[in-house]
C-alpha cells in the first residue's frame, strides 16, 4: 500500500470522498477512480458498468469493482445520463489500476448540473482529507 | 474417551497457565439462568462395539438389495458403486479436508474438483459446471433465481412431469420473492405440453425435466426455441444423469441451464441424502452463477494449479448481495461421482447406458405382453410409468412379502393416475428377477 | 536449521483425467448383458459423453497422488476458527456404511424403512435435549440451508400472526451466510455494530427493534469466540416488540451440556453436525444443518417429518402451516448416522467434556501467544480466540504472511481476515481433540514465526515454500477463469 505522499492525484482534475476522480472536457466529464482507490483495492479482476442511456443522482452507486477477495461500489460524482462507457475494461480490468486517469476511465456523462463540478474537492482538498483520516 | 487426549497433568497444567482453577471458573461469564442445570438426558456412552450392535440392529429392519429387489427410481437410482471408488473416497486426507481456501495445502481437492467440473460440462454439454450444490431438487430452485437475476423477470414456468419434491422445493424457495409460478401440464403421449409458452412474453425461464418424472425424454431444443423466443432461458432439469451417457445431452439442445441430481454416479442412495447438486450454464452467465468454482492458474514457479475463483458471487465476501447463500456445498459427493465417472470412461458409460436402457425395454415389453398397459408412448430410459389397475394394491403388498417392492404408485401426486406405477430398472436387476416379478404381477 | 514438524517427503506429480488413459481402457467391471439391445429413435441418439477411458490401476494411483497433495485434520492440527476442525471418528464411517443405511432408498414403504425413521426421530430427541429446544427438523443440508429454512420459519410466524415484517438485524460480526440467507428470504438486513468489548450492546437493539423487524440472527458464541453477555437482556427487546430471535449455532462446540440454548431467549437456532458433531468436512461438504425450534414455531417446520405412533415410525406431511420443503428428502441422512453415532459414543458427560477442554484449549493458545500478537479483545474467550496483526505493522508483515508460513511449519493455518471487524484478524479454534503437545507445538511455531518477522522477514513473504506449490496467481483466475476443459 502506498504512502499519502505517494500518491498520484494530477492538479487538474475533481475528486470526491468516495475517491472517484472528474475531468471537464468541455460539456461532458469524464469520471474515473483515483490512485487511492485502485492502490486499496489491489489487482482489479472485473468492473461491472452501467449502460450508455443510463441515468443517475449525484451520490448514486453506478457500478462495482471487484478485486479478488472484495467488492467495491462506485459513486457518480454529478447527476448526469450515461454517453460513453470504456468498454476496453472488459477484457483488461487492470487498465484501473494501471492508467487509472487515462486508459482506465470508466464512463462519460452528460451533466443535468454543471454547477455540481465545482461542489468538488481539489486535489489539495482531497489530500487534506485524507491525510485528516489518517 | 479416545478422542479426547487430556490427562488430568495436562488440565492441571493448562489450568495454571491461563490462571483459573478449576475448568467451571472458564465459565464465569455465562449467566447462572442460563446454565444447564444437571447432567443432559441422553444414553450413556456407548462403547465402540455396543455401538456397532446397535446400528447393525437398525440397519437390518431395512429392505435393501440383494435380499430385496427394489423397482423404484424416482429420483434415487441403485446402480452399482466400484469398490475402487468407495476405497478412494475414504483416503481421510480428502474427507478430512476442508474448504479449499488455502490452495497451496489443498490442490488434491482443487485438482479433482476442476476434474469433476470438466466431467460435468463434457457429460451435459454445456460451459461451465460449480463445485456441486446440495442436491437436484434446490439446484432447480437455484437456477430458477438464477435465471430471473439475469432476465430481470418474476415469472417462470415449470413442467408438471418435473419431480413433485422438486416443485415443492421450488415453491419453497420462490415464495418469499412474489415469483408467479406457472405450471405446464402433461400431454397424452407422457411429455410437457409447451403450447402455453409461447403467449408468454414476460417469463424468466421455462424448465423442464428430461427424462422426466414419467420417465420420458422431453424434447429439449423445441422448448428452447420456443423459450428464446419470448426471451425466456431454458433451464433442464434432471434426476438421472446416466441418460445421458445415450441421449442427446442438454447443452446441444440450446439449454442455457442444467441442473439436476448425480447421485446415480459413484453416491450411496443413504435414504434420499446427501446427494449431489449438479450445476452447470453457460460461460456468458458464470458470473450469476451460485456455487463455488475452480479455476486453473500458476504458482510463483509458473507451476500449473489450481483455486478457488470468482468468490465475489459468494456469500463471505458480498453477504446480503451474495448471488446464493450457500456455503457449504456436497463436494465429498462430486469427488465420489468423478472417480465414478473416471472409472466407468466414455466407452462404459455409453455402455452402461444401453444396458440400462435395454433391460427396461425388455421389463415393458413384458409386462405389455402379460396384458398390462403402458400408458405414455414417449420413448424412455430406465424408468416408465405401467397400469397395473385400481385393485393392485393387494397385490403390492403380497409381492412385498415375497421381498419385491414393485415400483411406486403415482396417485399421491397424480390423482388422476390411480392404479399407475413408476418402474425402475437398472443394470442391478437381472433377467430373472424381472421374470419373477411378471410372475407375480400376473397372479 | 532445526527440525519442523512439516517436512517434505516424495509425492508424485500427477496429470489431469483427461492427460491420461486409452481408448477402450475400463475401470468398472461391466455389469452381464442378459438382455437383448432394443430399436431407439436415432434422432434422440447423442454420441456420449468425452470422458477419458481408464484403467482401475489408472484411477486409483490417480486419486492416491491427489490426496497426497491434500492436508486433512488426519494429518495434522487444523486449527480454523468457527469450522471446529475436530477429530473424525472413523467408527462413524463404518456405520454410515452399513449395507441396510447405505443401500436404503428413500421412497420404500415405510413399514420397511423402520430402522432409518428409528434413526431420525432418535437424533432429533437427542439434539432437542443438547439444546434445550422443543422440536427438530433434520432436513437442511448445511448451515446455511438451516438459516435459510430459520428465515422462512419467521416469515410464516409472522404471516400467520397477521404481521408483514421486512427487516432482520444482523451484527457486524454474523457470518456472511446469515445476510445472505435473510435476503434469500426477502428480509432486508439491518447492520449493527457490536461494542468496544467485542459483545453486542443491549440499547443498540433496543433503539432499532420495532414492529417493522421480524427479529434478530445472533451468534452465540460470537465470531469472536465470545459468549453474548447481554444475551438474555436483548431477547427480551425482541420478543417485547413481537419479534423473534434466530441463533446461529455454528459455535455450539464451546457450550454443549453447559449452556441451554433454550434458556437464553432463542426461538429458533440451526446446528451444524459436521462442525461440532464430528461429521467430517470432505473438502467442503457434505454436511447437515438441523434446525430446532421452540413449540411455537413447530407446526411450521419443513415436511415430511418423523412421528412416532405407538411402536412405529412414519413420516408425516400433515403439517397445513409448514413451510414446505427444502430437499428432495429429508435431508443428509448419510451424515446423521455419523453425529448420531458420535453423540451416542460421547454421552452427556462426554459431550459437556468436549466443550470444557474445547474451551481449555482455546484460553492456553490465548495465554500462550499474547505476547506476540495482538489481542484486540483482552477477555476470557470460549472455544475460539482472535488475534491480529497489528504488532507486526511495522514489520510489514500481514496475517496473510503468517498463516503461509505456519504451513512449512506443519499445520493449517487458522481462519484469516474473518470476523471483519477485526482489521488482519486471525481465529484460531483449536478444539477439543487436540493434545496439549500439539498445541504447544503450534504456539511454539507462532512463536517461531513472529520472532523470524523481525529477523527474517522474506521466510515469510515468500512463504509457503515445503508443499507442491507455492503461493498461486488468484488475480488471473479471476480475471481470465479457466474453468474447465
Amino acid at each position: 500500500m502506498k504512502e499519502i505522499d505517494e500518491l498520484f492525484l494530477p492538479g487538474d482534475l475533481r475528486y470526491t470522498e468516495t475517491h472517484e476522480w472528474l475531468r471537464n472536457d468541455n460539456g461532458n466529464v469524464t469520471i474515473g477512480i483515483n490512485d487511492y482507490a485502485q492502490d486499496q483495492l489491489g489487482d482489479i479482476v472485473f468492473v461491472e458498468l452501467p449502460e450508455v442511456g443510463n441515468t443517475f443522482e449525484k451520490g448514486e452507486e453506478f457500478g462495482t469493482l471487484e478485486s479478488v477477495k472484495a467488492v467495491s461500489e462506485i459513486y457518480l460524482p454529478v447527476s448526469g445520463e450515461i454517453v460513453a462507457v470504456n468498454d476496453a475494461l472488459e477484457e483488461t480490468p487492470e487498465l484501473v489500476n494501471m492508467e487509472p486517469y487515462n486508459n482506465g476511465w470508466l464512463v462519460e456523462v452528460k451533466p443535468d448540473e454543471p454547477d455540481e463540478i465545482d461542489t468538488l474537492m481539489t486535489s489539495g482538498e482531497y489530500l487534506e482529507m485524507l491525510e485528516g483520516e489518517e | 474417551m479416545r478422542y479426547l487426549p487430556h490427562t488430568e497433568e495436562d488440565i492441571i497444567s493448562m489450568l495454571r497457565a491461563v490462571d483459573a482453577e478449576t475448568i467451571d471458573d472458564l465459565f464465569s461469564m455465562i449467566p447462572e439462568d442460563c446454565k444447564t442445570k444437571g447432567s443432559l438426558n441422553l444414553p450413556e456412552a456407548m462403547t465402540e462395539w455396543e455401538l456397532n450392535a446397535f446400528m447393525d440392529n437398525l440397519a437390518e429392519k431395512m429392505a435393501v438389495s440383494p435380499k430385496y429387489k427394489v423397482f423404484i427410481g424416482a429420483g434415487s437410482y441403485n446402480h452399482y458403486i466400484p469398490e475402487s471408488v468407495s476405497y478412494l473416497l475414504g483416503r481421510s486426507e480428502f474427507s478430512t479436508a476442508y474448504t479449499p481456501y488455502q490452495p497451496e495445502i489443498s490442490q488434491g481437492t482443487l485438482q479433482a474438483i476442476y476434474e469433476y467440473q470438466t466431467l460435468v460440462t463434457r457429460l451435459l454439454g454445456m460451459e461451465v459446471a460449480n463445485a456441486s450444490m446440495y442436491d437436484g431438487a434446490s439446484a432447480l430452485a437455484e437456477a430458477l433465481l438464477m435465471a430471473a437475476r439475469v432476465t430481470k423477470r418474476k415469472k417462470v414456468a415449470i413442467s408438471g412431469l418435473i419431480h413433485p419434491h422438486y416443485r415443492d422445493v421450488v415453491r419453497t424457495y420462490l415464495e418469499p420473492g412474489d415469483y408467479e409460478i406457472v405450471e405446464l401440464p402433461r400431454l397424452e403421449n407422457g411429455k410437457t405440453d409447451i403450447s402455453a409458452v409461447a403467449g408468454m412474453d414476460d417469463c424468466a425461464a421455462v424448465a423442464i425435466q428430461s427424462p422426466n418424472f414419467f420417465g420420458c425424454i422431453e424434447d429439449i431444443r423445441e422448448t428452447g426455441e420456443i423459450a428464446h423466443e419470448s426471451g425466456a432461458l431454458l433451464i433442464l432439469s434432471f434426476t438421472e444423469p446416466l441418460a445421458y451417457g445415450l441421449f442427446k445431452n442438454p447443452g446441444c439442445q440450446g439449454t442455457d441451464i442444467v441442473c439436476g441430481e448425480g447421485q446415480s454416479f459413484g453416491i450411496p442412495q443413504s435414504f434420499g441424502g446427501p446427494g449431489l447438486g449438479m450445476f452447470a450454464c453457460r460461460k456468458k452467465h458464470v458470473r450469476d452463477m451460485p456455487g463455488r468454482l475452480v479455476g486453473k492458474t500458476t504458482d510463483m514457479d509458473g507451476k500449473a494449479g489450481f483455486v478457488l475463483t470468482l468468490a465475489t458471487r459468494e456469500q463471505h465476501i458480498r453477504r446480503e448481495k451474495a448471488k446464493s447463500n450457500i456455503c457449504t456445498n456436497n463436494s465429498l459427493c462430486a469427488l465420489a461421482s468423478a472417480m465414478y465417472m473416471a472409472s466407468v470412461g466414455g466407452t462404459g458409460m455409453r455402455e452402461l447406458a444401453c444396458l440400462n436402457y435395454d433391460k427396461a425395454e425388455y421389463l415393458k415389453r413384458a409386462l405389455r405382453e402379460a396384458g398390462f398397459e403402458i400408458p405414455f408412448d414417449s420413448p424412455t430410459f430406465n424408468e416408465f410409468v405401467v397400469n397395473f389397475g385400481e385393485g393392485f394394491k393387494e397385490r403390492y403388498k403380497k409381492l412385498m412379502e415375497e421381498l419385491i417392492i414393485a415400483g411406486i404408485p403415482l396417485d399421491s401426486w397424480y390423482p388422476d393416475l390411480s392404479g399407475h406405477y413408476l418402474l425402475c430398472v437398472t443394470e442391478t436387476i437381472g433377467r430373472a428377477e424381472m421374470d419373477n416379478l411378471i410372475k407375480g404381477v400376473r397372479a | 536449521m532445526k527440525e519442523l514438524q512439516g517436512t517434505s517427503g516424495l509425492i508424485f506429480n500427477e496429470p489431469l483425467l483427461w492427460e491420461k488413459g486409452k481408448k477402450g481402457r475400463s475401470g468398472f467391471s461391466m455389469p452381464r448383458r442378459d438382455v437383448v439391445p432394443s430399436p431407439l429413435d436415432e434422432r434422440l441418439v447423442g454420441d456420449g459423453p468425452d470422458f477419458p477411458d481408464l484403467s482401475e490401476v489408472d484411477v486409483t494411483r490417480h486419486y492416491t497422488r491427489l490426496s497426497q497433495w491434500n492436508f486433512g485434520v488426519d494429518t495434522g492440527m487444523y486449527p480454523l476458527g468457527s469450522c471446529t476442525m475436530k477429530y473424525n471418528p472413523k467408527i462413524n464411517e463404518r456405520e454410515a456404511s452399513l449395507p441396510g443405511f447405505a443401500g436404503a432408498h428413500p421412497l420404500l414403504p415405510q413399514e420397511l424403512s423402520q430402522g432409518t425413521l428409528e434413526l431420525m426421530y432418535l437424533l432429533e430427541e437427542y439434539l432437542a435435549e443438547i439444546t434445550g429446544m422443543d422440536a427438530v427438523t433434520l432436513q437442511p443440508a448445511a448451515g446455511a440451508h438451516g438459516e435459510l429454512a430459520g428465515m422462512l420459519l419467521m416469515q410464516a410466524y409472522h404471516k400467520s400472526g397477521g404481521s408483514n415484517r421486512s427487516k432482520i438485524i444482523v451484527p457486524d460480526t454474523a457470518h456472511g451466510t446469515n445476510p445472505a440467507s435473510a435476503a434469500l428470504c426477502g428480509f432486508q438486513p439491518v447492520a449493527i455494530k457490536s461494542g468496544e468489548d467485542g459483545i453486542i450492546p443491549a440499547e443498540i437493539i433496543a433503539a432499532l427493534m420495532d414492529e417493522e423487524t421480524a427479529g434478530i440472527m445472533i451468534t452465540n458464541p460470537n465470531t469472536l469466540g465470545l459468549f453474548e453477555e447481554n444475551i438474555r437482556r436483548i431477547a427480551e427487546i425482541v420478543h417485547s416488540k413481537g419479534g423473534l430471535v434466530y441463533g446461529d449455532g455454528a459455535n455450539m462446540n464451546a457450550v454443549m451440556g453447559i449452556v441451554q440454548m433454550g434458556k437464553i431467549g432463542f426461538d429458533i437456532m440451526h446446528l451444524n453436525l459436521h462442525k461440532t458433531f464430528s461429521t467430517p468436512h470432505g473438502g467442503g461438504g457434505p454436511g447437515s444443518g438441523p434446525v430446532c425450534v421452540k413449540s411455537k414455531l413447530e407446526p411450521f417446520l419443513p415436511v415430511p417429518r418423523v412421528i412416532k405412533k405407538g411402536n412405529e415410525y412414519l413420516l408425516s406431511g400433515d403439517f397445513p402451516e409448514s413451510i414446505g420443503k427444502l430437499q428432495a428428502f429429508y435431508g443428509n441422512f448419510g451424515v446423521m448416522i455419523k453425529a448420531c453415532s458420535y453423540i451416542m459414543s460421547m454421552g452427556s458427560d462426554g459431550l459437556k467434556r468436549a466443550s470444557q477442554l474445547a474451551v481449555l484449549n482455546a484460553n492456553y493458545i490465548k495465554e500462550s501467544l499474547r505476547d506476540v500478537l495482538y489481542l484486540p479483545y483482552d477477555k476470557e474467550c470460549m472455544h475460539e480466540c482472535v488475534f491480529s496483526d497489528k504488532l507486526q505493522e511495522t514489520q510489514k508483515i500481514t496475517t496473510l504472511d503468517m498463516a503461509k508460513r505456519l504451513m512449512d511449519y506443519g499445520f493449517h493455518p487458522p481462519t484469516i481476515y474473518f470476523p471483519l471487524v477485526v482489521h488482519g484478524a486471525m481465529m484460531i479454534e483449536p478444539t477439543e481433540t487436540e493434545s496439549k503437545e500439539d498445541i504447544d507445538r503450534f504456539i511454539q511455531a507462532l512463536k517461531d514465526i513472529t520472532a523470524e518477522a523481525g529477523e527474517n522477514p522474506d521466510l515469510l513473504k515468500t512463504a509457503p515454500v515445503r508443499p507442491k506449490l507455492r503461493r498461486l496467481d488468484e488475480t488471473t483466475a479471476a480475471r481470465k477463469p479457466h474453468l474447465a476443459e
